[in-house]
């Protein structure tokens, strides 16, 4: 029996359609058809300039808006040979971590109401409200903050704004020993994910896994140690990783790695200067300030330049890559010495971890599909683009 | 690093040794190797790499499709190589013409090349010869044209 998991259904988190081809209970074959929410970002990147494709990127993960944008920044900052001065690199560092504790805590809660503990998903989010608040202050925005810019950040982050990071530093752990309280020796949740999902490490390589899925299988791969970015080599944490390979094994490392996120944060914390440029100094690139741009003549063609123009990269392509929540985040910028990028393609970890669920979850029962869907933490923004 | 020292780099000698017929161009922009494999060598290349235990490129990456009409030949294909062990990554560069672009497909070497060929296949039209399932996968199967090609256009035909 071929059975739809139609695209609409609250378990695929999003418009995922998967066909199953069922035998009873078990599943012989499953196949994913994807596109529902394809809209072309791609394309459209090649009608902005570089900077207006800095919002694009953030509706490409929608729960890890900030790491889109810190990967494409980076990407067209080394393009143009230009690097964003320490203060605020270490501003980014900050909230790319709030974001990978928020994008995980979304996955979290809905993994666990999947699973039918549904209090956890209250939770989850009652806890992604204050980061989401945190954002909203910074850059005005809830989530798709496009805070970051070329050579630095948008806006100087308001007074009072690492009082509000300390407040969430301080209830968080207590918090994420809650969520660990309620399941991780819960009977339900370990007869539900032990043993469920499993991949092979070798499997797992060949079929260009990355993320905590790949930590689970036991292959010690994080972008952030491997190929250090944004001054990631500064800083001082641990990626945990585990070799069980089952859908518990993701849970645990997830959580850890959420923990892992606020030590990197509480260093963040430590090492960003109180005051300093947020902004590289690079004239034709980055806008001047305005005060400056209101007096001086040169400053005021820049100012005009930038933003009727744009600034040009000289010709070439970059890959750069950052570990985002879901996994290996590429972006691959070419350039062909316009002020508009020639090709910008996004390899999105989600959209290659899902063509693994027929590997995870063919063989296995019915049930276990959503444990597996929900395992691998999608984000169909990023599958379809 | 500059050209020369990108054709020094390990990677390159190797594939050089191997056989000189797979390179046929080494460029070096921003610490980035891109090495330029001709079409008919790719599947040859890409298995020497991946088995090869100094190189060891067991993960590929991305594989990116670029339209670089009206400039002949028309299609680029990028392959991303990541080596997990070796902490490396290297470029791969294959050139495309215009009249039925069609490249061997990579499949039997990285299995997770199947949804990036299938999607630049949908995007650009880039035939991969011996793909298990060529078919579209973002858009929808009686989809007519190539949107990421140069000349389709932003918006689309109504």
């Amino acid at each position: 029996m071929v059975l739809n998991m139609g695209p609409q259904h609250p378990s695929t988190h999003g418009v995922l359609r998967v066909l199953l081809e069922l035998d009873g209970e078990t599943v012989v074959k499953a196949q994913p058809d994807i596109g529902y929410l394809h809209t072309g970002i791609e394309k459209t990147c090649e009608a902005k300039t570089y900077s207006q494709a800095i919002t694009l990127t953030d509706r490409v993960d929608y729960l890890a808006p900030l790491s889109n944008n810190l990967c494409y920044c980076l990407a067209v900052e080394k393009l143009l040979g230009l690097e964003a001065p320490p203060r605020a690199q270490y501003i980014r560092v900050l909230l790319t971590e709030l974001t990978r504790i928020a994008s995980h805590l979304v996955w979290l809660g809905t993994h666990a109401i999947d699973m039918g503990a549904m209090s956890v998903f209250l939770y989850c989010f009652r806890e992604r409200e204050e980061i989401i608040k945190i954002f909203e202050m910074v850059s005005g925005q809830r989530m798709m903050t496009s805070y970051f810019r070329i050579g630095g950040l948008a806006l100087e982050p308001p007074p009072g704004w690492l009082d509000r990071v300390q407040k969430f530093l301080d209830t968080f752990p207590s918090r994420l020993a809650e969520y660990e309280d309620l399941l991780t020796e819960n009977k339900i949740w370990k007869g539900r994910l032990i043993g469920v999902g499993h991949i092979t490490p070798e499997d797992a390589i060949a079929m260009g896994v990355s993320g905590p899925t790949l930590r689970a299988a036991g292959v010690n791969y994080d972008v952030r140690k491997a190929f250090p970015y944004s001054r990631y080599n500064e800083f001082d944490f641990t990626v945990p990783v585990r070799t069980e390979s089952d859908c518990y094994a993701r849970y645990l490392v997830r959580v850890e790695e959420m923990r892992q996120s606020l030590g990197i944060v509480k260093q963040a914390m430590a090492k960003a200067p109180a005051t300093g440029p947020i902004l590289a100094d690079a004239p034709g690139i980055v806008p001047p300030q305005r005060e400056k741009m209101k007096t001086e003549m040169e400053a005021l063609i820049y100012h005009f330049k930038i933003f009727t123009e744009g600034f040009a990269p000289p010709p070439g392509e970059v890959y750069q890559v950052i570990e985002s929540p879901r996994g290996e985040l590429g972006f691959y910028v070419c350039s062909d010495g316009s002020p508009k990028p020639y090709r910008v393609k996004m390899r999105t970890p989600s959209y290659i971890n899902l063509q693994a669920l027929p590997r995870i979850c063919e063989g296995r029962l019915l049930a276990d599909v959503v444990a597996c869907i929900g395992t691998i933490d999608i984000v169909l923004g990023e599958i379809d683009r | 690093m500059t050209d020369t020292e990108a054709a020094e780099k390990l990677v390159v000698r190797k594939l050089r040794e191997r056989n000189p017929h797979w390179v046929a161009a080494v460029v070096e922009f921003r610490g980035e190797v891109t090495i330029e494999v001709p079409r008919e060598h790719i599947v040859a290349a890409a298995d020497f790499l991946a088995s090869d235990s100094e190189l060891k490129f067991s993960f590929l990456s991305d594989i990116t499709g670029v339209d670089r009409f009206p400039v002949e030949p028309r299609f680029e294909v990028n392959y991303h190589l990541l080596s997990i062990e070796k902490r490396e990554r290297v470029r791969l560069k294959v050139r495309v013409g215009t009249i039925s672009p069609a490249v061997q497909t990579v499949t039997t070497v990285w299995p997770t090349a199947n949804w990036h060929e299938r999607e630049v296949f949908d995007l650009f039209g880039v035939r991969f010869e011996g793909h298990p399932d060529l078919r579209r996968i973002l858009l929808p199967e009686t989809w007519e044209g190539h949107p990421l090609r140069k000349d389709y256009p932003v918006e689309g035909y109504r």
